[in-house]
Order: C-alpha cells, then structure tokens, then sequence
C-alpha cells in the first residue's frame, strides 16, 4: 500500500452532535470514521447512542468545520464584557416602576 | 405437559434458538471486525439477538414449567435438541459472508415479526413488536453493506458473489412448511413461514440487483431440516464451546 | 529555541496554572504535542488490544446473562479505543498513523493484555482489578491540560464504572459458590493481582519522563500514588470477597494508615513490555488480522463511495 492510499484507510473523520429532547440545541458529542453520509449517521447512533435515548443526530465531516483559533480570542471576545450596556442590568427604571413586560 | 403447550414451547425454541445461534456467531467478531466503527456496529446487532434469544428462550422456559430457566435452555441441551434453521449455524466466514448471512435473515425476520406481532400469544406478540425496532434497524445496516461490498471494488464484488453463493443454498429451508406452525397458525399464535416466501423473494432480488448480485437457481427440493434438530457439524462445535463452562461445573450459578 | 516560541511557552504555561484546557488549535510546544501523541496512542492501543483477552471468553461465558454484559463491555472497549485516537488526531496524528506504529510494534500497549485468560474467573478479576486500576488512573487524568483527551476520558469513565461492578459482581458470585468456583477465584486472582499493579508503570524514582508530564498536567499524579490508592481500596475488597493476597509481605503500615507490600517483579514487567509475555504475539497477531485481513472491506466502501460521487457529478 502507498502512503497515499493508506492515508484514507480509515475512512473520512466526522463530528456528531445529538440532540437529547425536542427543543434542545444539539451537543457536540464526538467524532467517528465512516465513508459515507448513511454510514456516519449509523455510526453515530451505534457509537455515541448506546446508553441514553436520543431525539436526533448530526453528522457532519469535520474538514467541513471552520474554527477560530485562541490567536483570534483577543479580537474576537476581548472586550465583550465591557459593553455592559448590552445587559438589562445596565439600565435604571423609574422609581415604582414595575418591570412586567416579560412575564 | 399437552400438546397445544409442547407446540407453543417447539415454536419459541425455534424462534430463541434462530437468535441465539445468530447472536454467538456475530459475538465472535468482536475485537476482529474491519474498522472500530464497524467492531462497536456488528456488536450491538448481536446483543440485540442475544436479547431476543433471552426473551424467546425465556416464554418457553416459562411454559415449561417445573423450574426450568432459560440458560438451562441454553445450556443444557444437546445439538439435536436445537431447532435453529441452519443458515445461523455456519461459521462467520469473512465480512462478506457475515453480511450477506444478516441481510438474508434480517429480511426474512422482518418479515416473520411483522406478522407475529398480531399473534394471539401475548409474549409472542410482544416480544415481536418491540424486536422488530431492533431488525429494521439490523436490516438497513446490512442492506447498506450489500450495496458497498456488492458494487464495490473487484475483490469486493467477488468475495460477495461467493458467500452469496454459499448461502443462498440455505435459503430455501427458511421457508420450509412445518407442522407446528401449520397448526399454531390455525389458533393464531404463530405464521406459516413458507408465505412469507413470495415477498422476501422480491425485496431480496431487487437490492441484489441493485448491488450487481446474481442469484443462483435454487431447486426447490430442500433436505434441510434444522427445525426438527438435525445439524450440521458447525453446531455441535458452537455448542461444545458455548456450554463448556456450564457443562464442566453441574449445579454451579454463575 | 526561537525568542518568539520562549514567549508563546511561557503564555502557554501560564495557562496551565490558571487550570486553563488547552484545546486543538491553540499554541503547544512541540513537546507537550508528541508527548500527548504518545501517551494518548498508547491508551487507545491498550483498549483495542484489551478487547482480546476478554473476546476470547464472550463465546464460553456461563450465562445468557452475563454472554450479553460481556459482549457490551469489549464493545464500549473499541468505543474507549475509538474516542482516544480521536482525541489524539486533534493533535495532527492520524488513526492511520497511529495504527502503522502498533502494527510495526513501534508502539507501546498496556502490559496486562499480554498475559493469557485461562478460566472464567479472569473475566471478573479483569473487572474488578484492571478496570479497577484504569478507572483510577483515568479519573485523575480526566483532570488533565489538554481539553480532548479530557472530554474522552470523563466519558470513558462513566462507562467503565459498568466494566468494574460486572467484574465484582462474577467475582462476587464465584466465591460464594461452590468449592470449584471459590479455587477457580483465588488461582485467577493469584495471576492477576500482581500485573495489576505493574500497571502503574515504574516506581516514581525510576521514571524518567515523570517531572515534565506533571508540570504540564498530562500526568496528575505519580505512578507509586496512584498504585498505593488502588491497594488501599482492593486489599480491603478483597477481604470482603474472601480472597487472599498473593504476597506474604503484605503488611499495614500503622504510621502512614496504608498497606505495604513485597517488591514487584520489574524483570518480569520489562520482559512482558519488550515483546516476551505469553501473549504478545498472539494480540498483536489478532490486530494484524482483523485491520490488513479485512483492508478489502474499507477499501470497497471508499470506492463504492467515490462512484455514487462521480455519477452524481456526470
């Protein structure tokens, strides 16, 4: 075997996220090989559904996520919490003033 | 016990020890399947019909009586007292013959729970309404497969071609008309397999096409008889070792 | 090294202090990366290889019962196996890779897979005393730097607590039972208990890579620690089960409140490790088989794969 040929023995890498309730976000859950989109969708369930009953599975190849790098964090999230005037706390209401709107 | 019991008993054996045998042949990939995914995949469907065997083995334990349990079932019995069809017995074989074995029998188990989930025998129906989940689930595993190894690469192909082959000899005994369940069928409790031929015959042809398969002239004449205990070598040896712990130490729980 | 990397270290190091994770795409000296690689490798070979001794029983176990528990628990086994080289592939290896290296014997394994299980009994002492040691060992590393190999070993974690209650609880059946099965106990855990202990690794004095791992908390707490815990809890396990310890040097130490034993045999740990265990042909044998015996099945699936692709694009 080429060094070429063996690179993809294994097959593609995927990231599987399920889905525990209706309503709930899907939660990363871990990754798998598999060599095709039915075979990753069987694989996450025989791989990460074994113990726990599940509402719904994505599978999706992990070349296909983008990330951001720590290198990105500072201008990324660096001074998001100084903008406190994002949050509800920040303002004041009038004295008396009942705040019932979301209920 | 009376005659009505001892079919209801036969018929559970049957439909236990089709799972059990199953269930031990595709137990002994673990640890050697193709790839992980694929080792943690071929376990599940095991446990799954080592847990239908369970069931099975366990109604008829049950209608035993006389505190007979399910492992004594298990056991305790000899190869000719097993009334698995053959095609569960023969010896994985490579990938390809273990998942053509699955997608011939998962169809036909389809099927036969598919009806048996009407039986008026409570546990029959009830234990084929909740493993039917699990078959469909076991039929499109193996359905994919046949379609990779099918139409995949020359070798693959091939080696398909051959356990097909193989196997497609002991298909016809999977349809064999059979006393107790022509009498159970006329209460109700159970199916006559060899109506179920027509519709598998169908669903099996065509995704074997699909996955450029060609199927074998079967003669019709069938001298297998797994039903009525008579074996092939393969099951004696499953059987020595699967017992042999139980056999060695009598009385001992473990 | 470059005045650039001295910075990055010392930031990266920071971190480390701050109980920071350090996750796939942040910045890690190359040393901590290989490291990881190796360690992280090593774990996952030692749950493909440790499926074998234990496979070897899932066809003879005694029970309907207990042939369904077993079958699970070398399943979860392949999964552990499969959630590390994952891990480790965020650090730029391959599953491939990492394959090649255990195939070629480059790579190491867990030392205990290389002894032999002989009776049925060795199903409940593997439970008990290897996944007892390895749940030891994993619920201090699940506290480590790197965020991957973390995240996948609480999960192994939570499923190897199964893997050690279904050991004691065979163990627990067998010496209650009758005579047999109470020798056919005490002969298994003679042989298992004191390859367990290896299963630390060396003594902390004769562990060379030690002071850095700790530093860069890919390694928690130091081999003799981790050992001592897991013989302070399974000597007195032990005495519940009826068993007995094969060491007659055994002894509680009144000043420290722990139990002291005889010296392991480190001849017989290197000689395992360097390749002359009863078994490590025959394992490596299985992996061999399994992965270049069944590489037409991977590679029908690629291809059947890459059809569907290109008829979908003609």
């Amino acid at each position: 075997m080429t060094a070429e040929e063996n690179k993809n023995d294994q097959w593609e890498l995927w990231e599987v996220f399920l889905q525990g309730k209706t309503g709930e976000a899907h939660i990363h859950a871990g990754s798998l090989r598999a060599a095709d989109k039915e075979m990753a969708l069987q694989n996450a369930r025989d791989v990460y559904s074994r113990r726990e009953k599940f509402e719904n599975i994505w599978v999706v190849k992990s070349k296909d996520i983008i990330a951001s790098t720590q290198k990105d964090n500072d201008s990324f999230f660096g001074t998001v919490e100084d903008k406190i005037y994002r949050h509800p706390q920040f303002y004041k209401l009038p004295d008396g003033m009942k705040n019932e709107f979301k209920k | 016990m009376n005659l009505k019991n001892k079919n209801v008993v036969d018929y559970l054996l049957q439909l236990g020890d089709d799972r059990l045998i199953l269930g031990h042949r595709l137990s002994e990939w673990c640890g050697h399947a193709p790839i992980l995914e694929e080792d943690i995949a071929l376990a599940n469907i095991a446990q799954d019909c080592l847990g239908q065997a369970t069931f099975f083995l366990n109604a008829a334990a049950e209608e035993i009586g006389n505190g007979k349990t399910t492992d004594d079932l298990a056991y305790l019995r000899n190869p000719n007292q097993f009334k698995n069809l053959l095609i569960m017995e023969l010896p994985k074989g490579d990938f390809a013959f273990t998942i053509f074995r699955q997608f011939l029998v998962d169809n036909y188990t389809f099927l036969l729970y598919q009806q048996l989930q009407n039986s008026k025998h409570n546990q029959i129906a009830n234990i084929a309404q909740k493993s039917l989940k699990e078959v469909k689930y076991h039929l499109r595993h193996s359905s994919e497969w046949v379609l990779r190894l099918g139409d995949g690469t020359e070798i693959s192909h091939e080696k398909s071609q051959n356990a097909l082959n193989e196997l497609w000899a002991y298909t016809n005994e999977l349809f064999n008309e059979n006393e107790i369940e022509k009498k159970l069928a006329e209460e109700n409790i159970a199916i006559e397999s060899f109506k179920l031929k027509n519709e598998w015959l169908d669903k099996v042809t065509q995704h074997l096409k699909t996955a450029t398969l060609k199927i074998l002239e079967n003669k019709e004449e069938n001298i297998f008889n797994g039903r009525s205990g008579k074996h092939t070598e393969h099951l004696d040896h499953l059987l020595s070792e699967m017992q042999i712990v139980v056999r060695a130490y009598p009385g001992a729980k473990w | 090294m470059p005045e650039n990397n001295i910075v990055l270290e010392k930031e990266f190091e920071k971190r480390l202090i701050q109980q920071e994770k350090i996750e796939p795409r942040d910045w890690m000296p190359e040393k901590y990366r290989n490291q990881l690689i190796r360690l992280i490798s090593q774990h996952a070979h030692s749950e493909i290889i440790g499926m074998l001794p234990e496979g070897n029983w899932i066809t003879r176990a005694p029970s309907l019962r207990r042939k369904i528990a077993l079958l699970a628990k070398v399943q979860d086994e392949a999964g552990h196996g499969l959630y590390l080289y994952c891990a480790a592939e965020t650090l730029g290896t391959t599953r491939e890779e990492m394959f090649d290296q255990l195939h070629e014997g480059k790579a190491k394994y867990s030392s205990i897979f290389n002894y032999p299980t002989l009776t049925w009994a060795d199903i409940g002492m593997i439970g008990w005393l290897v996944d007892g040691a390895a749940i030891i060992n994993q619920t201090t590393m699940a506290r480590c730097s790197y965020g991957p190999y973390s995240r996948s070993l609480l999960r192994i974690c939570k499923e190897e607590n199964f893997h050690k209650i279904q050991g004691m609880e065979i163990v627990g059946v067998l010496c209650s039972g009758t005579k047999e099965q109470r020798e056919m106990a005490q002969e298994s855990f003679n042989r298992w208990w004191w390859p367990t202990l290896m299963m630390f690794g060396p003594h902390d004095s004769n562990s060379p890579n030690s002071g850095e791992l700790l530093k860069w908390k890919i390694k928690m707490k130091s081999n003799d620690e981790l050992r001592q815990r897991f013989i302070d809890i399974t000597v007195e396990q032990a005495k519940v089960f009826g068993l007995e310890i094969p060491d007659p040097n055994l002894n509680y130490n009144q000043k420290t409140g722990k139990w002291d034993t005889g010296e392991i045999n480190w001849e017989e740990f290197y000689n395992v490790i360097n390749g002359n265990g009863l078994c490590n042909k025959e394992r490596l044998g299985a992996r061999k088989n399994a992965h270049f015996g069944n590489s037409w099945v991977r590679d029908a699936a690629t291809t059947y794969e890459n059809k569907k692709n290109n008829l979908k694009a003609a």
